[in-house]
């Protein structure tokens, strides 16, 4: 057997042991069976990359899960420049996460129960990043939502948190039901769900075509649309993002792994996973790439007047995701999953940064109500500074690279949006600036704004939780360093080794621009990033009044970025409120109460009058019986003699 | 000439009203005499039988029956005095010392 099967069964072993034995025996320990299966895997997928650096892709199947006629599913691996990009990217993060949850989580009543969860969503993740046809990927894709679900709900007994753990859920069918749809289409087409024969057929039914209800419907572009429909879903696109903001409610490490760092990036992934069959599509690019800026732009306008510390971050996320939609829609995958693995890095750190924030809050996360932060938590402050600087596009940093390559793509390529989406983009990357500055800054300058107790009691984090922020702080700093342009990257002898390593399975296309216009659009992007950060340093050091009286000048704008744009009052109207009177009304007035109900009751009351008909006879006397018998002879003697 | 079905019409008749009086009378006089019955209506069909096949062995074995039935009605009726002088009842029910 290969050795890399081991990378997601390691974690699956360790959330068996974890679920059965961890609450009576393993208790505060239990973080040391979760910590070493996954840093097992870490290994083993460090492994993996140098094996595929040295030119080898591995696929095998490792065992049959459904053979039925022509069809035939197994469990089985593709490992190949995509794939082991994931892995390095899942297996990191979860491992740095996993230690800091054990400082996080100190002392919870459910510790085991936390990190059996983590182990299993790792195993769900590993599954899907891994998996080499689209039924293996269905499984880890719906096995990483039930993770989330069980980790937003975390604090059950909190109303608002397993309210949260059901929207992500119930939100995520929506998109779920077209991914499903996607996979029959998929397999009618091509008569397989292997990614292989797939993607190699793929090009000879460019211009196929599928008679639904009469219309002639451009099969790749069903494919790719159906398939997109699960990457809004799991990616909080529009019009799906509802749901992440309220994961929020998780424990901050799960905000960190599973909705920045891993499973949200799982759409883009499939995107990029997919792009033969999106690449023959024009319509469905496009409306990738416009869903993608949309969300973006939308979701980084959100995020300029909320309060809460982890929602600002989450809408951060959303408008990363939108991000890389929109590299993937413009053909660029390789820029999109490029922007995927540093976006791990610095919004994982930016999210266990707001734990320890949190942590040292005692659980506030109202960021009017905290400031001068930095004087306290120095490592926390320098962390989440350098990621903030890397989000913001600041040169040198990760997440300048990646979103650079983002926008010059989208300016140069082909795609037919391609100049609306880089101007989109180039605007929501200073809002990115602005938003995360003016977080830092209300969180770690000027005045301590809360209680009197709060800030007697703040302190920095203890080492497990600073060592992962120190260790993910290198990433969001160097993580970008493998994909430095060719316009600097010729200047100081290095490659931009991460589009050369991808090109196989992704393609690359080339930016049709010259030099002097590559260098315009990176200047732009730097500008901007600058420019956001310069306004939030004017907006809340130097004149602190202002955005008061500008929510107040604006009052109208204010109070419908406050209020998300009413997408959720919408959906409450629109969905939740109809389906809610549905339930009452019909279902459970009518379809409950008169006819489930009538059968389940009515059948055994017809039982119990017929049976108590009938036990009149059983009298226990024997004269009865005898006389029964007799009248039974009786009448079949009768019967035989008049017949 | 009467019919051979007449009398074994008869004699089912009167088995019937024997049998299910012994079964669902309580009174043991009673019970008794419809055992009675039942004899009696056996041997209305023995007799019936005998005199259509022209065969004595038929009547033979009716007395036998009328024989054995005086010697167990002397019996039964002397068991039953005796009962009723213990327990100032003739009825079934009350005699339940052997039910286990």
């Amino acid at each position: 057997m290969n050795s890399y099967a081991l990378i997601p069964f390691l974690p699956l072993a360790a959330f068996v042991i974890n679920i059965l034995f961890g609450r009576k025996y393993l208790k505060e320990n239990a973080h040391w069976v979760s910590i070493l299966a996954v840093a097992g895997s870490w290994v083993l997928a460090v492994m993996a990359l140098v094996d595929v650096l040295g030119g080898n892709t591995i696929n095998f199947d490792l065992y049959t899960w459904m053979l039925s006629g022509g069809f035939k599913v197994s469990v089985g691996f593709l490992i190949d420049q995509l794939t082991v990009v994931m892995l390095i990217v899942v297996t990191t993060c979860s491992t740095l996460i996993h230690i800091y949850s054990v400082g996080y989580m100190h002392g919870d009543s459910g510790y085991y129960r936390f990190f059996a969860y983590l182990s299993l969503f790792t195993f769900s993740m590993l599954m899907l990043v891994m998996a080499n046809n689209f039924l293996q990927l269905y499984f880890g894709w719906e096995g990483v939502g039930l993770c989330s679900y069980f980790l937003i709900g975390y604090y059950f007994n909190k109303k608002s948190a397993s309210d949260a753990g059901k929207k992500a859920f119930i939100v995520n069918r929506f998109g779920d039901f077209g991914f499903g749809l996607g996979i029959f289409v998929v397999f009618l087409t091509f008569g397989t769900v292997y990614y292989e024969p797939v993607f190699s057929q793929a090009g000879g039914l460019a211009e196929a075509t599928f008679n639904f209800l009469g219309y002639d419907v451009h099969l790749m572009t069903l494919i790719a649309l159906l398939l997109f429909c699960g990457s809004v879903g799991k990616s909080a696109q529009i019009p799906l993002h509802v749901w992440l903001p309220d994961a929020m409610e998780g424990p901050t490490p799960v905000s960190a792994l599973i909705h920045a760092a891993t499973m949200v990036t799982a759409g883009v992934f499939l995107v990029a996973r997919c792009s033969p069959i999106f690449s023959l599509s024009e319509t469905a690019l496009m409306v990738v790439a416009l869903t993608g800026a949309i969300t973006s732009l939308f979701a980084a306008t959100i995020g300029l007047v909320q309060n809460d510390l982890k929602r600002i971050i989450a809408y951060s996320t959303v408008s990363q995701l939108g991000y890389m939609f929109l590299a993937c829609g413009v053909g660029a995958y390789t820029a999109g999953i490029f922007h995927l693995y540093t976006h791990a890095f610095f919004k994982a750190l930016l999210f266990l940064c707001a734990g320890s924030v949190m942590h040292a809050m005692g659980g506030e996360l109202d960021i009017q109500k905290m400031g001068n932060l930095k004087k306290y938590m120095p490592v926390t402050y320098m962390t989440m500074l350098i990621a903030s600087f890397s989000i913001s596009g600041i040169p040198g940093l990760a997440g300048f690279f990646s979103k650079d390559e983002i926008l010059w793509m989208a300016y140069a390529g082909e795609s037919p949006v391609g100049k609306f989406v880089w101007a989109i983009g180039t605007l929501v990357a200073f809002l990115t600036a602005f938003y995360s500055f003016r977080l830092i800054f209300l969180t770690f300058h000027g005045k301590f704004r809360g209680t009197h107790d709060q800030e007697h009691h703040l302190h920095e984090s203890p080492k497990s939780m600073t060592i992962p922020l120190m260790l993910l702080c290198v990433g969001a700093v160097a993580a970008g360093w493998v994909g430095i342009p060719a316009l600097i990257g010729e200047k100081i002898g290095v490659h931009n080794y991460i589009a050369e390593f991808m090109k196989p399975v992704l393609g690359h296309p080339e930016g049709h621009g010259t030099h002097a216009e590559e260098m315009v659009v990176m200047l732009i992007s730097i500008a901007v990033g600058l420019a956001g950060i310069g306004l939030a340093y004017f907006m809340y050091i130097l004149r602190p009044e202002l955005p008061a009286r500008l929510a107040q000048q604006l009052s109208a704008v204010y109070r419908v970025l406050f209020n998300k744009y009413y997408v959720d009052e919408l959906y409450s109207f629109i969905i939740v409120r109809p389906a809610i009177w549905i339930a009452k009304n019909v279902l459970i007035g009518i379809t409950d109460a008169r006819i489930i109900e009538a059968v389940v009751n009515g059948v055994p009351s017809a039982i119990a009058a017929f049976s108590s008909g009938l036990r009149k006879i059983q009298t226990g006397l024997m004269q009865h019986y005898a006389t029964i018998m007799a009248t039974g002879i009786l009448i079949i003697v009768a019967i035989m003699l008049l017949r | 000439m009467v019919p051979l079905h007449w009398y074994l019409t008869l004699s089912a008749a009167v088995f019937m009203i024997g049998m299910f009086g012994f079964l669902t009378r309580r009174n043991i006089i009673i019970m008794f005499m419809s055992v009675e019955l039942m004899l009696n209506a056996v041997n209305i069909s023995l007799v019936s039988f005998s005199h259509y096949l022209q065969d004595m062995r038929g009547h033979i074995l009716v007395f036998f029956v009328i024989t054995v039935a005086a010697a167990e009605a002397a019996i039964g009726l002397a068991i039953i005095i005796s009962l009723f002088r213990n327990k100032q009842t003739a009825h079934v029910d009350e005699m339940n010392e052997m039910k286990g």
